[in-house]
């Protein structure tokens, strides 16, 4: 093939010249050119290389289609494969490189692959499973294992770059009356309509200029209809590819804002991920041409029809110079002419028998002829044909490129994303939409309506439907059917060679030839569904544009079946490639999800914390001093609580006010324990369970007056318990008059624990003698003011097992009540403590949290059964005593101790019996620390029988992902203080 | 809420547009699936065969479902949605609460 640049053709800016780069060399193009019409202007053919064989491809259509021209842009982190050079703009500077080969596309190595043919047919991958005949040699993962790095690095497309990607991308949203999507005569037609009537109209346009496939018209002026456009009020969003769409007529859709550009604005994302909300949609999204599967029919130089049109009328570049057309439809005569107008001899292969058309006599028209086999491997050198009638006789005809139609294909991928399957027309060999019930029309070729007047009545008609849905107005609606070629397409999907090993291939992109697709046949992958995955038809990264309807009609024929009774797979969005950067958008590096801060967290930093992350809260993890570790850290912390005092933010606990006269019921049915006769100061621990008997949460609630109490719950179970109880007084209690506000965000808090706290908080507060044994008890509360005159709410409550009190204050005087608390404790040796040094407390207590109460823990189990109440219902109090929640083998709460003081654990270790460490064992070891008290490593778990079945027994924890194994015994979850001398202190 | 959930909210594109009495049409990511709204959960003292039935045996809809959605990141009213389990096309949506229905009606 030799492409050449025409003079008075195209639509390109030749004052504008752009030099760019292909595998290394210096080229020129003009501004309006793709990197392919560039690419062919040089007359540079051979642009990939195929995925299995290697085998050389050229340009193979103009648009997003195409499966010949996948290019590397770029390089660094910035590099971009599988780049349709179709649909790239050409700009100043763009560096492409040919992909898949080595060292070039034009001489790549792997091109032996092509003649290892039969190697690779379809399921080869799968087959090396079954190992090398004949006798199965290396059958399971052993031959896979060695072919897998092989075809991993023969087979594939571009390389991704290792590195993070410099780009940022947006999400964006937007909302309109009707979307319409693409810019053909149909599309136009519809918006224009719309706009007319003062509707909000977008118009999405996947290209960088308007019109379709006008664009490949001899006259059409883009930039006068953009502006006709524009000033009727229509949004035109060009350069954005409309890629699923989805219930309640939402559009996801991607905009390219900077992938033609040289040097893009930093400030600018380089591409925008929209979610378009419209009222009704207008899809016109065209018809794709098909190719024809024949031997080597993927010869440099094979190209679509009206790619090879829309080159020459809208980039000026004439792809061939003796051209051959295959057709079995009207489309390609109107190309035909213009092609030999342009200067190229032209012959045109019709398989029909009748047609009727006038040609200019210099093209030579053959009718009843089909193509058999392209002569060429890196370029064409001819063509040999034959007669439908008698495959066997052939005859030569030297040519330079060979156009191909095999006939159309609407574009039925995005109201397929609606669940809508596509119905056969044996009329126009295509698939159309099928019905559409939901607020979208389609209308033009992607209807499969041919002729351009039907297809902007039918615009005009779509535009009716639109304001029908938003009540504009009622009319009838009725479409323009399809079809409107002069002569019948006729059947041509595939001419049969009787080469063996032929090439004629279906699925380009992925190499899937005919002879694969009857290869997956005789294995018996008849569903179109198996063999799409076992010959893997449509499943790179076109989706089958062009080959789909060829595979199914090669399948239909091996089944004996008809296309519509065969079916087809089901598209999916989105229709074309969507980078995972744009679905990404903002939310990478810090903003990868939302981060949640204490009022006091510059507090904390302030005084040295090393933060941790927790839910979405950072939390002090501990408090080193000069070099410790968190070890030593959090145990010298622990110690310190334990001897004097220590103060640690719990602001991330869930806080909720809960209000009216019916509170105290409300508390009452949630709770397990009995709230009734909380009297008003006081406060309670409680455990919530689920409508199913098991733990949801545990916390504390405060009665702060007869109708008011303020909930503690869990930092992780925050946010589900406020849901739990807006949703129980919402549906199921809606007698009660009971208002839940979360305040969490409200109040600050902070724990003061240790002997000394009480010291330290009389220091704190306004009146030095208040924080007495008696005016504040175990479980009570204070409404009081701090020395500095804010108020606060104390609560006397222990989660350490010291005595110990938590502290409340509005958030924004946080840092003050830190600082007053801070000062107070210093004078007592105290210490800050973070969320290690909190563990290693609970712990050692046996307190219990979310790492115990997992969804599968009953109340009993948490040994917290005395809790439960008997006197009263509550949630969960009928599903608790089910039969397997009151099992004697159930997993209950104990302690663990290494046999071995100077052994360690982690949490996740299995608990099994010495001779049965296998499987889930009896138990699993949750959370674990060292406790500085006792001097050794302390765990605390579930085992199944709990502490009396295995007391005194030795039992191994293994914990295979570690590769460790320790010799452990059980013993009760209270391992410091157990009758609680210093928590009621 | 999870990380992991904000992360795959903010990734799709959002697909069910609910129209919420109170605040108006807006995209299902502001929501949370509730349940089944068709459950007459028994009283608390009900025997636990009561319970069983409502909190494990379940219709399995195909059609119009009646489901409970929370307005999580909006003006948090439990809502009863008529949803086709087929389609996804949303027949109805009301409050819950049978005053703050009430309520929302008359408001428009």
């Amino acid at each position: 093939m030799t492409s050449v640049r025409k003079e008075k053709y195209g639509k390109i800016n030749r004052g504008k010249v752009l030099g760019f780069t292909w595998d290394n060399k210096e080229y020129f193009g003009y501004e309006g050119d793709s990197l392919a019409s560039a690419l062919l202007a040089n007359n540079i053919n051979i642009v990939g290389r195929s995925f299995k064989y290697h085998r050389p491809r050229g340009v193979m259509s103009c648009g997003v289609e195409e499966s010949g021209a996948l290019v590397t842009i770029g390089s660094g982190s910035k590099i971009d494969p599988n780049v349709r050079a179709t649909t790239q703009e050409l700009y100043s500077g763009l560096n492409a490189k040919g992909q898949n080969a080595f060292p070039s596309v034009n001489f790549d190595f792997g091109g032996v692959n092509n003649y290892l043919g039969r190697f690779f047919a379809a399921g080869f991958y799968y087959k090396t499973f079954m190992g090398l005949p004949p006798f199965e040699w290396g059958k399971g993962t052993g031959i896979w294992m060695v072919f897998e790095k092989i075809i991993r690095k023969a087979a594939g497309m571009g390389k991704a770059s290792r590195e993070p990607d410099p780009d940022s991308y947006e999400h964006a949203n937007d909302f309109c009356d009707v979307l319409v999507v693409g810019s053909g005569p149909a599309g136009i037609a519809a918006a224009q309509e719309v706009a007319n009537k003062n509707l909000d109209v977008i118009l999405i346009e996947q290209d960088s200029l308007l019109g379709g496939n006008s664009l490949s018209k001899k006259e059409f002026d883009a930039t006068l209809l953009h502006n006709e456009l524009k000033s009727s009020g229509v949004r035109v969003m060009s350069r954005t590819t409309a890629f699923g769409v989805y219930d309640n007529t939402v559009v996801g859709a991607l905009e390219r804002v900077t992938d033609h550009l040289p040097n893009p604005d930093v400030k600018l994302p380089r591409q925008r991920f929209w979610t378009i909300r419209a009222k009704h949609i207008i899809l016109a999204s065209g018809a794709l041409e098909r190719h024809v599967a024949f031997n080597n029919n993927d010869v440099p130089g094979a190209m679509t029809v009206n790619a090879s049109r829309q080159y020459l009328n809208r980039y000026g570049v004439l792809t061939g110079n003796n051209i051959v057309i295959s057709t079995n439809n009207d489309s390609v005569y109107q190309t035909a002419v213009e092609l030999h107008e342009a200067g190229s001899k032209v012959t045109i292969l019709d398989s029909r028998e009748n047609i009727n058309h006038d040609l200019p006599k210099e093209i030579n028209l053959h009718l009843n002829t089909l193509p058999f086999n392209i002569n060429g491997r890196k370029k064409i050198d001819g063509i040999d044909v034959c007669k439908t009638k008698d495959l066997s006789k052939k005859n030569t005809i030297i040519c330079d490129q060979v156009l191909i139609s095999g006939g159309w294909s609407p574009i039925v991928n995005l109201i397929s994303h609606r669940g809508i399957k596509p119905v056969w027309n044996q009329e126009n060999l295509c698939f159309t939409p099928g019905d559409i019930k939901e607020n979208i029309s389609v209308v033009g070729s992607a209807k499969g309506i041919w002729n351009e007047r039907d297809c902007v009545e039918s615009g005009l008609i779509g535009a009716n439907e639109a304001m029908n849905t938003l009540g504009i107005h009622k009319k009838e609606i009725s479409f323009p059917s399809a079809g409107g070629w002069s002569n019948p397409i006729e059947p041509l999907f595939e001419v049969k060679s009787n080469k063996f090993p032929s090439k004629s291939f279906v699925d380009f992109q992925h190499d899937v030839t005919a002879e694969d697709v009857r290869l997956a046949h005789r294995e018996g992958f008849i569903s179109v569904e198996h063999l799409k995955r076992y010959t893997t038809l449509g499943m790179a990264n076109d989706q089958g544009k062009m080959g789909n309807i060829i595979g199914l009609s090669l399948m239909a024929e091996q089944l004996d079946k008809t296309i519509p009774e065969v079916g087809t797979t089901v598209f999916r969005p989105p229709y074309t490639p969507v980078p995972i950067g744009a679905l990404t958008g903002r939310n990478v590096g810090k903003h990868f999800r939302p981060l949640r801060v204490t009022p006091m967290h510059q507090w904390n930093i302030d005084h040295g914390a090393k933060m941790i992350e927790v839910g979405l809260y950072q939390r002090p993890w501990y408090y080193p001093k000069k070099n410790e570790t968190l070890s030593d850290s959090y145990i010298r912390e622990t110690t310190i609580v334990r001897k004097t005092v220590g103060i640690c933010d719990v602001t991330s606990l869930g806080k909720i006010a809960i209000q009216g006269p019916d509170a105290t019921e409300f508390v009452n049915r949630i709770y397990t324990n009995l709230f009734a006769k909380l009297p008003i100061g006081k406060a309670r621990y409680g455990i919530m369970l689920r409508d199913d008997g098991i733990v949801m949460d545990d916390g504390t609630s405060w009665r702060l007056g007869e109708n008011e109490y303020f909930m503690t719950t869990s930092t992780a179970a925050a946010a589900k318990v406020m849901s739990w109880l807006e949703e129980l007084l919402q549906t199921r209690w809606t007698d009660l008059k009971v208002n839940v506000t979360s305040v969490s965000e409200q109040w600050a808090g902070a724990a003061i624990a240790g002997p000394k706290s009480r010291d330290v908080l009389n220091e704190c507060v306004l009146d030095p003698s208040e924080i007495t044994k008696e005016n504040l008890p175990f479980m009570g509360i204070l409404q009081t003011k701090l020395k500095d005159d804010t108020p606060c709410r104390i609560v006397r409550i222990s989660f350490s097992g010291e005595l110990a009190y938590e502290m409340y204050i509005e958030s924004d005087y946080a840092h003050g009540m830190m600082d007053i608390l801070w000062q107070s404790a210093q004078k007592y040796d105290g210490c800050l403590y973070g969320l290690e040094a909190l563990g290693a407390l609970r712990v050692e207590k046996g307190h219990v949290t979310a790492a115990e109460l997992d969804g599968r823990v009953t109340i009993d189990d948490a040994g917290l059964g005395k809790m439960a109440s008997t006197k009263k219902s509550y949630i969960g109090s009928a599903m608790r005593k089910r039969g397997v929640l009151i099992a004697d083998d159930r997993e209950m709460l104990v302690g663990f101790f290494p046999i071995n003081e100077k052994e360690t654990f982690n949490a996740g270790t299995i608990v099994c019996e010495k001779n049965n460490i296998q499987g889930s064992g009896i138990g699993r070891i949750t959370s674990v620390t060292h406790s500085p008290e006792l001097g050794h490593w302390i765990g605390i778990g579930f085992v199944k029988g709990g502490l009396e079945k295995w007391k005194e027994i030795t039992l191994v924890g293994a914990d295979p992902v570690r590769n460790k194994q320790m010799e452990i015994k059980v013993v009760s979850p209270h391992m410091i203080d157990p009758e609680g001398k210093r928590m009621y202190a | 809420m999870s990380g992991a959930l904000v992360l795959i909210q903010s990734c799709t594109v959002d697909m069910i547009r609910i129209k919420c009495p109170y605040c108006g049409e807006r995209d299902h990511s502001e929501f949370t699936y509730g349940g089944d709204a068709s459950i007459k959960y028994p009283a608390l003292d009900a025997p636990e065969s009561e319970w069983t039935k409502a909190i494990f045996f379940r219709e399995n809809i195909r059609g119009m479902q009646k489901e409970t959605w929370h307005h999580t990141n909006g003006c948090r009213l439990w809502l009863e949605v008529e949803r086709s389990t087929i389609t996804h096309e949303i027949k109805s949506v009301k409050a819950c609460h049978p005053q703050i229905e009430k309520i929302t009606k008359s408001k428009s």
